[in-house]
C-alpha cells in the first residue's frame, strides 16, 4: 500500500514535475501532431497548430502569419511525405529560422516512423494530383499514432534536454494510455469488419486497415480532382451492383457530392472529424478516435 | 507527522528515480548524437526538398482592335519590356524552373525564358536558409522583393498581362543582378523588413551606374489574419535608380537618352479570404498598389543633338478583385491608371507627352483550372492606354510540367 502510494507520488511529481526554462515553441503542421506535441509536452511546450480540423490540409497557403509563427519556433512538427510541399517549403525559405531547417533536430516528420501504404508504382499526373512518397494520411491509424510519439518524445527529449525526464515520463504516461484507448476501440470496432464504404479522398486508408473498413469507391475520380456529376452518376450504377454501407467524408469536404449520393444511393453520408478539432467532440486525440468510432457504430446500425 | 514523512520519502524517490531516468535519458541521447537522427529511417521523407523541376508553358491568342497601341503615352518605354502582347496566335514564352536546397545552409534557384531567338536567364540565385537572427541573405539574379506583384512570375499572373504601373514604371517585373537582406521580426505579427542593392543594367535604371551598383531598394511588409477566414498583407518599397544613358526609339527611330535618377515609391495591399481557410470551393482575393515616382535628369535626343531638363511627377495604381464562385471557375476584374505629368516643352508631342490624357484599362477575366497544373484563361479589356480607345481579347493558356510550383501568399 505505501509502495503503491509512494509510486503514485513519484509517478505524479514526475508529470508535473514543474519545466525547467521557458517553454519549448512547437509549430504543428496538422492538428493531429498540435495534439500530440501537446499531450507529450504538456507544459513544457507552447504549441502553434498551423492548420485547422475543418481545413483541407492538401491547399494551406504560407500565409504572413505563418511565417512569423515559423519565425519564432523551436520545432516543426509534419506529417512529411509531400503532403506540405505545397506550403512548408516556402516558410522554411522565408521565415529566416536556421533551428528548424529540413534534415537537423528542429524538424520532425511523422511519415519518417510509419510504413507508408499506398505508394504509387507508376507516375503520371494523367492519374491526378497523387501522393507520390505514398498515402500520408497516416495518423487515422492509432498505431500509428503511437510509434510517432514515441520518436516525438524522443526527439523532444533531445532539443530540449533540461527536461527530458519530464517528456519521457509524460510519454510513458500516454503510452499506457493510448493503449488502453486502443483496446477499447478495436473492441468497439469489431461489427465494423468488412464494411464496405464510399469515401471521398483516399484520406481514409489507414483507417480501413486498421479497422478492416472495405474502401470500394471514391468520390474523386481521381485524386485531388473534384467529383463531377458524371462520375458520380458512375459511381452511383457502381453501387447498384455491389451496395455500400455508407458514404464517409471528412469535415474539411465539400458536403455536396457525397449527399447527392446519399440520396440516391440510400445509404447515409457520415461526416467524420478527420483530425483533432474536426467536431466538437474531437478535442483531442482521444475524443478524435471516440467519435470516429461512435459516428460509424452509429451509422453501420 | 505520518503524511510529512511519507512526503520526505517521496521526495528523495522523486530525486533518485529522476536522477537515474535522466542519465538513462542522457545516454540514449549520446548514443543518438554519435548516429544519425534516426538509424533505420530517412529523416526527411518529402521529395519537394530534392531539386524541383518544372516546364511552364504558356501561349496567347490575342485580338485588338485597329486603335491598340502598344507604347503608353507619357511613359518612356522599357527596351525589353515583356507585359504587352502581341496580336495573333503566339507563344508568350516558356519557362523552366529548377530549384533546391543546395545542402543544410543554402537553397538556389533558376528561372530560365525560352525564347525563339534567345535564352534568358530570369533568375538564377541562392539564398541563406542558416543565417541568425531571421535573416536571409539572397544573391544573384532575382525579381526585387519591391511591390506585391513584383516577385510573380507571369504563370502566376490573374490577368493575361501585367498591371500599368508596373509595365509603366518598372518595365513588367523588375529584377537584376544584385544582393538581398531581409529580416523577419520575432513577431506574432509578421513584420519583415528588405533591402537590396542591384546592378542596375535593367529598366528604370540604365548603365549600371556606379561601377555596377546602380540601383538600391528597401521594403517593408506586415500582415496578419483576421479571425478564422480572412488574412492580408501589406507593404511599402522605395527603389532608387540610376540611370546612365537608358535608351528607348520610337516609331520613326528617333532615339532618346536619359541620365538621371529614377526614384520610385510603391504601396501594396493584398486581402484573401477563403471559408475557413479551404479555398477548394470558393474564395476570394482582393490587391491595390499605388506607385509614384519623381524621375529627375536630361533626356538628349535629336540631331544635332539637344538636352534638356526633366522631372515630372509621375503616379499610377491599380486594383483587382479574383473570386473562385465554384471549384475550378474563378472570375477578375481590374482596373489600372496611370498619370504622366507633364514633360518639357522641347519633348512636346513625343512619347514622353501624354497630351493631357490619362492612360487607363478595364480588364475582366474568367479562367478554368482543370487541376493546379492546367489553366485556361479568357480576357477582354477596354483599353485606353493611348489617347484613342481600343478594344483586346485574349484567350491564354498556361501549362506546368514537372513539380508541384509552391507559391507565396
Ligand atoms: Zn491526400
Amino acid at each position: 500500500m505505501k509502495k503503491a502510494f509512494l509510486h503514485f507520488l513519484t509517478f505524479s511529481l514526475l508529470l508535473f514535475h514543474i519545466p525547467v526554462s521557458a517553454a519549448l515553441r512547437v509549430f504543428a503542421c496538422e492538428p493531429e501532431w498540435g495534439a500530440l506535441a501537446a499531450e507529450l509536452g504538456g507544459p513544457a511546450v507552447n504549441v502553434y497548430t498551423a492548420t485547422t480540423g475543418l481545413q483541407d490540409p492538401h491547399l494551406v497557403e504560407a500565409r504572413p502569419s505563418l511565417i512569423a509563427q515559423m519565425r519564432r519556433t523551436d520545432l516543426v512538427v509534419c506529417t512529411g511525405g509531400d503532403l506540405e510541399q505545397g506550403w512548408l517549403p516556402l516558410l522554411f525559405q522565408q521565415a529566416g529560422n536556421s533551428r528548424v531547417q529540413p534534415g537537423g533536430p528542429g524538424y520532425f516528420e511523422a511519415a519518417a516512423f510509419v510504413t507508408l501504404l499506398e505508394v504509387p508504382s507508376r507516375l503520371d499526373r494523367a492519374e491526378g494530383d497523387i501522393h507520390a512518397m505514398g498515402n500520408p494520411h497516416l495518423h487515422l491509424d492509432p498505431r500509428n499514432i503511437a510509434l510517432v510519439a514515441a520518436g516525438l518524445a524522443k526527439r523532444l527529449a533531445q532539443i530540449d534536454s533540461v527536461n527530458a525526464v519530464h517528456y519521457q515520463a509524460r510519454h510513458d504516461d500516454f503510452s499506457r494510455r493510448w493503449t488502453q484507448a486502443m483496446r477499447r476501440w478495436e473492441q468497439q470496432g469489431a461489427p465494423l469488419k468488412g464494411l464496405a464504404i464510399v469515401t471521398q479522398h483516399k484520406s481514409w486508408s489507414y483507417l480501413n486497415n486498421w479497422l478492416g473498413l472495405r474502401d470500394i469507391a471514391t468520390l474523386e475520380p481521381k485524386p485531388g480532382v473534384p467529383p463531377s456529376s458524371a462520375y458520380l452518376s458512375q459511381v452511383l450504377a457502381q453501387l447498384r451492383q455491389r451496395p455500400a454501407k455508407m458514404i464517409i467524408r471528412a469535415a474539411y469536404q465539400d458536403v455536396r457530392p457525397s449527399r447527392w449520393l446519399s440520396e440516391r444511393a440510400n445509404i447515409p453520408a457520415v461526416e467524420l472529424p478527420y483530425t483533432v478539432g474536426g467536431s466538437d467532440q474531437a478535442r483531442d486525440l482521444f475524443g478524435l478516435f471516440d467519435d470516429t468510432l461512435a459516428r460509424l457504430l452509429k451509422a453501420a446500425q | 507527522m505520518i503524511k510529512k514523512q511519507f512526503a520526505a520519502i517521496g521526495m528523495v524517490a522523486v530525486l533518485s528515480q529522476s536522477v537515474i531516468a535522466e542519465e538513462a535519458v542522457k545516454q540514449e541521447m549520446a548514443d543518438e548524437m554519435r548516429r544519425p537522427w534516426q538509424t533505420q529511417r530517412p529523416i526527411v521523407t518529402s521529395s519537394a526538398f530534392n531539386p524541383a523541376v518544372s516546364l511552364i508553358l504558356y501561349g496567347t491568342y490575342s485580338r485588338f482592335t485597329k486603335n491598340y497601341h502598344e507604347e503608353i503615352h507619357g511613359f518612356a518605354p522599357a527596351a525589353d519590356a515583356h507585359g504587352a502582347t502581341r496580336e495573333g496566335l503566339s507563344l508568350q514564352g516558356s519557362e523552366l524552373v529548377v530549384s533546391s536546397n543546395i545542402d543544410d545552409k543554402f537553397y538556389g534557384l533558376i528561372i530560365v525564358r525560352l525564347e525563339d531567338d534567345k535564352t534568358k536567364v530570369e533568375e538564377a540565385f541562392f539564398q541563406t536558409l542558416a543565417l541568425p537572427q531571421g535573416l536571409t541573405l539572397k544573391g544573384g539574379r532575382f525579381l526585387s522583393g519591391i511591390g506585391y506583384l513584383n516577385e510573380q512570375h507571369p504563370h502566376f499572373w490573374d490577368f493575361v498581362d501585367i498591371a500599368l504601373p508596373y509595365r509603366a514604371m518598372l518595365g513588367g517585373n523588375y529584377g537584376d543582378d544584385g544582393v538581398q537582406l531581409r529580416w523577419v521580426a520575432p513577431a506574432p505579427l509578421f513584420v519583415e523588413a528588405g533591402a537590396e542593392v542591384l546592378r542596375g543594367e535593367n529598366f528604370p535604371a540604365g548603365g549600371a551606374a556606379k561601377r555596377g551598383a546602380g540601383a538600391r531598394s528597401v521594403f517593408v511588409n506586415l500582415g496578419d489574419d483576421v479571425g478564422a477566414s480572412h488574412s492580408w498583407r501589406a507593404g511599402v518599397a522605395r527603389l532608387e535608380a540610376d540611370a546612365q544613358g537608358r535608351v528607348f526609339e520610337d516609331d520613326a527611330h528617333n532615339q532618346y537618352s536619359f541620365t538621371g535618377k529614377a526614384p520610385l515609391n510603391i504601396a501594396n495591399f493584398v486581402w484573401k479570404w477563403a471559408p475557413l481557410r479551404n479555398p477548394a470551393v470558393t474564395n476570394f482575393k482582393f490587391q491595390a498598389e499605388y506607385f509614384q515616382r519623381d524621375e529627375n535628369g536630361k533626356y538628349t535626343f535629336g540631331a544635332p543633338a539637344q538636352e534638356v531638363n526633366y522631372g515630372p511627377r509621375q503616379s499610377g495604381w491599380y486594383a483587382q478583385a479574383v473570386y473562385q464562385f465554384m471549384p475550378r471557375w474563378r472570375v477578375g476584374a481590374r482596373y489600372d491608371e496611370l498619370k504622366g505629368g507633364t514633360p518639357p516643352m522641347e519633348l512636346a508631342d513625343t512619347l514622353l507627352d501624354a497630351e493631357g490624357h490619362k492612360p487607363r484599362r478595364a480588364s475582366m477575366m474568367v479562367d478554368f483550372s482543370n487541376s493546379a497544373f492546367s489553366r485556361l484563361r479568357v480576357q477582354f479589356s477596354h483599353n485606353q492606354t493611348a489617347p484613342k480607345d481600343a478594344n483586346e481579347v485574349y484567350l491564354q493558356y498556361i501549362m506546368s510540367l514537372g513539380a508541384h510550383g509552391a507559391h507565396k501568399f
